[in-house]
């Protein structure tokens, strides 16, 4: 009898370090941590409403290049470190719109048109790249990131731009650094279907808008060409032997996140209310990939859940600690622990990143 | 020190479960010094997990730890890393290989356990700094191959030594260690060949007469029966029986260790079919697989028959597969049924419907981390559409999950597949069962024409009976043309019609399969470089 309760027991330790295993300890503090900031919000006198629409707000801008780590990672690509690409294509789409003089909603909606075709050269390009390093991906994937956003810099102040919404004012040539978007695509999104309860305001349209693109990547997922994509990622030798031309589904997915890429930098400017060129992308794949690995996501798998929930926990903290933190010990913590945490998890993932 | 009344090693009522399931339970033997323990079972029936908590290894602390006490020199003892059971005198050799290929045997050998020579540097900094004393590592790397009874080169790179040489060197770097009282020898001889075999058994007399106790595990009975003092036959986790070697022969330990009588005589049933059409035409096929090259290859295949294609390791049998299915590179001509098929490019193949069962199950045979489901339908799907549904005039192709569950369930009776459900992930199945997923696979694009290479690589035998013996229901059911390639000739002899012998990259004869076993001995060898 004794026996039979020590296996019990056994077996219901077991069952709970499984749940902690599967949850994620990085996950499990993350989420206690923010919870005990926004319990302790109150009672350092700021206002728990104002905090969580601060939170939701930011959530609602950077959904989306979260979701774009998505299709690489499925594919094996690993972690697009080389986001600020597809960044470029969406502030090329933005810069454009507003130069060829669309306004309001048009100007966003053209914004996405004119990036598409810049994501889609700039994603094979890269994918074409990625293709040929297998296995240092992520590596490869960083410098392509970095040494884009550089040649950008150059590229913004000697494009043809015109537009006085954007260039320097006394030279009247190439972009400033950054740029208000007020009278274009600013809230477009945010401002659609927007619920106010007090000091509660929640950007239904962005977090519509994004709820569309995530069921559009899970359904992506579920047809012939996504479950071939998961596969290459699980296994490329058993993808290959299945008669799938690997190297074919990898672009693909590159693209895809290329585009994710693009399209995610509209939204978040339309939050923001400004587009910030020159080394404004050059961080901006960190967070995002933090996010997706907060959330659960691994260097080869990761689902729409992964996203929802580390896009949440991280802005989240990002929103929270300034505001407790410096009201608690009156110094600027916040930053400071934002890079820890964003690196960390990042470091932590690369550690535990299984072989083969 | 040793103590005379107490055995060298001792596994009282060892019990474990890994999360509520019962892998093994009380277990109890004894062993002593000089004494060969033979360890049988198959797959699954708990010989690794035994050896693992013998050797202290995390998994075990992970999952909740063990029951029952190991006792050495008749103290208790409790390994937590494999650093103390090293420390206590217990060796390993795993079946994966664990050495530094650029490095020569000697460096191998005494990695980590070098001679040193203080210098000036390290006097400052530490012994790390050290310099490595090679006369001495190379007098002692001498002395441990010498243990062994089996002469390789010390001077040797790993990269360049044949295979069995690399399964010596593992095993004389266990011998250098002078501590070294018990020597766990983990399927050994599955890469070696029949002679090295032999050898590798010698050296395992020759150490336990140096007083060195050893636990041989092996799918090789009669290796175990030829060398062992005792054998312990385990079955689903308990220890079916614990006998001398002496008393008992290879169908008695085979019967123990399924539970039931297999059949292992051959079957003797070959066909006929040289008035058949030719299924497949080989022309001048060469493969540029590395250890595997394929030198100039012609062969006929028949409708309806089961080709076997054997010989050594090494000698370009299953280049042949991979090569027509365009896994690795190739050239030369194939035809099926009068079509030419352009090799290089697996999805022409597939189109044709000739489906291929790889050699390398875990490498290129299954989504390890996926579900049995995608498995098995996955090849079906991407190449014949199979398994989607489809909307918006085919627009968009959706999996069709339910038939997808159906298909698995199926192929899990069919081929009795032990697993908890058909979403269960494939790398939690054992070998045999992961072979069997990956028939399904290729019987679920009900292929014409089918390619199965090493069917039977590393499962034990109760499981080899019932993929042979889907293989040969396939073939008579739904006559598909079968070509099996497999190093272990009883088992064409068994199941297949004639049998082709690749030796040096080419054929090097047909002949059918009531052929006496030395016939093909003789093909073996014949082209051999």
């Amino acid at each position: 009898m004794n026996e039979q309760i020590t296996s019990e027991r056994r077996m219901y330790r077991g069952a709970v370090q499984n749940a902690i295993k599967t949850f994620g300890i990085p996950r499990l503090i993350i989420a206690a941590f923010l919870l005990t900031l926004f319990i302790a919000a109150p009672l350092v006198g700021a206002d728990f409403a104002t905090q969580l629409t601060n939170t939701i707000n930011r959530f609602s801008w950077n959904a989306i290049l979260v979701l774009a780590m998505v299709p690489m990672i499925h594919s094996g690509c690993g972690l697009n470190f080389g986001l600020p690409l597809g960044i470029i294509s969406g502030l090329l789409g933005g810069t454009l719109s507003i130069e060829f003089g669309f306004t309001g909603a048009m100007s966003f909606f053209m914004a996405i048109i004119i990036a598409t075709p810049f994501a889609i050269i700039f994603g094979a390009a890269y994918g074409w790249l990625l293709n040929k390093i297998k296995g240092g991906e992520m590596m490869i994937a960083t410098y392509v990131g970095f040494s884009s956003v550089s040649f950008m810099c150059i590229m913004w102040l000697l494009l043809p731009y015109k537009s006085p919404n954007m260039v320097w004012g006394l030279s009247g040539n190439g972009l400033r650094t950054t740029i208000s978007v007020e009278g274009f695509y600013d809230k477009v999104l945010a401002n659609f279907l927007q619920i106010n309860l007090g000091k509660l305001s929640i950007p239904l349209g962005t977090l519509l808008f994004f709820a569309l693109i995530a069921f559009l990547m899970w359904a992506f997922l579920h047809t012939k060409t996504g479950t071939s994509m998961t596969a290459v990622g699980s296994n490329p030798a058993f993808a290959k032997a299945a008669g799938v031309n690997v190297d074919k589904v990898r672009l693909l997915s590159v693209l895809l996140s290329t585009w994710l890429g693009a399209v995610g930098i509209l939204v978040y400017q339309q939050g923001f209310g400004f587009i910030q060129l020159y080394m404004a992308p050059f961080y901006m794949a960190l967070p995002a990939v933090s996010a997706i690995l907060i959330g659960g996501a691994s260097v080869n798998k990761a689902s729409i859940a992964n996203v929802v929930i580390g896009t949440f926990l991280f802005q989240g903290i990002v929103t929270m600690t300034p505001t407790v933190m410096n009201s608690m010990i009156h110094m600027d913590m916040s930053e400071v622990i934002r890079i820890i945490v964003s690196n960390g998890m990042i470091l932590y993932a690369l550690t535990r990143k299984m072989e083969g | 020190m040793t103590n005379n009344y107490n055995p060298l090693l001792e596994m009282r009522n060892i019990r474990k479960d890994f999360f509520g399931n019962q892998v093994l339970t009380d277990i109890n033997f004894t062993l002593n010094s000089g004494e060969i323990l033979g360890l049988v079972g198959e797959n699954g029936a708990g010989k690794s997990t035994l050896m693992k908590i013998l050797f202290g290894m995390d998994i075990i602390k992970e999952t909740g730890g063990y029951d029952g006490d190991v006792l050495i020199d008749g103290k208790k003892v409790e390994f937590n890393t494999p650093f103390d059971a090293l420390e206590a005198g217990i060796g390993m050799v795993h079946q994966e290989f664990s050495l530094i290929p650029g490095f020569t045997v000697s460096e191998n050998i005494l990695l980590n356990r070098e001679p040193k020579n203080p210098n000036f540097a390290s006097e400052l900094f530490g012994d790390r700094l050290d310099t490595l004393d090679y006369d001495q590592m190379e007098a002692r790397a001498e002395a441990a191959i010498d243990k062994m009874g089996f002469s390789i080169d010390r001077k040797m790179i790993i990269t360049n030594l044949p295979v069995g040489h690399r399964q010596f060197t593992e095993i004389a770097r266990e011998l250098s260690k002078e501590q070294l009282k018990l020597l766990i020898l983990d399927e050994p001889t599955a890469v070696l060949t029949e002679k090295e075999a032999e050898t590798l058994l010698q050296s395992i007399r020759n150490m336990a007469q140096n007083g060195i106790a050893v636990i041989f595990i092996t799918h090789r009975l009669h290796e175990v029966l030829d060398v062992c003092d005792n054998v312990l036959v385990m079955r689903d986790g308990y220890v079916v029986k614990n006998v001398p070697a002496k008393e008992t022969n290879v169908a008695e330990v085979t019967k123990m260790m399924v539970g039931r009588q297999v059949d292992t005589a051959a079957s003797g049933s070959a066909r006929d079919f040289s008035n058949s059409r030719n299924a497949m035409t080989i022309k001048k096929l060469w493969v540029d697989m590395p250890g595997e090259t394929v030198r100039n290859v012609s062969l006929v295949v028949k409708e309806g028959e089961i080709l076997g294609i054997g010989g050594l390791a090494g000698q370009g049998k299953l280049g042949i597969p991979n090569g027509v299915m365009g896994l690795y590179d190739a050239g030369g001509e194939v035809e099926f049924y009068d079509e030419p098929i352009p090799l290089n490019n697996p999805r022409k193949c597939l189109d044709a419907s000739i489906a291929f069962v790889s050699e390398d199950r875990r490498g290129v045979g299954l989504l390890l981390d996926e579900s049995l489901e995608w498995n098995i339908v996955f090849p079906a799907m991407q190449v014949q559409n199979r398994f989607l549904k489809k909307y918006l005039s085919g627009w968009i192709t959706w999996r069709d999950e339910k038939s997808i569950t159906n298909i698995t369930n199926h192929y899990i009776e069919k081929l009795a597949i032990k697993c908890t459900s058909s979403k269960q992930k494939s790398r939690e199945l054992s070998g045999g069962n992961q072979q069997k997923v990956c028939l399904a696979k290729a019987f679920s694009l009900n292929p014409k024409f089918l390619f199965v290479s090493e069917p039977t690589r590393g499962i034990d035998v109760g499981a080899k009976a019932l993929v042979l013996d889907a293989l040969k229901k396939f073939n008579r059911e739904n006559g598909v043309t079968i070509v099996m390639i497999s190093s272990e000739l009883e088992e064409l002899r068994q199941i297949c019609d004639r049998i082709a012998i690749v030796s040096g990259g080419k054929i090097a004869g047909i002949l059918p399969a009531e052929e006496p076993s030395e016939a093909f001995g003789m093909l073996m060898v014949s082209q051999v470089k």
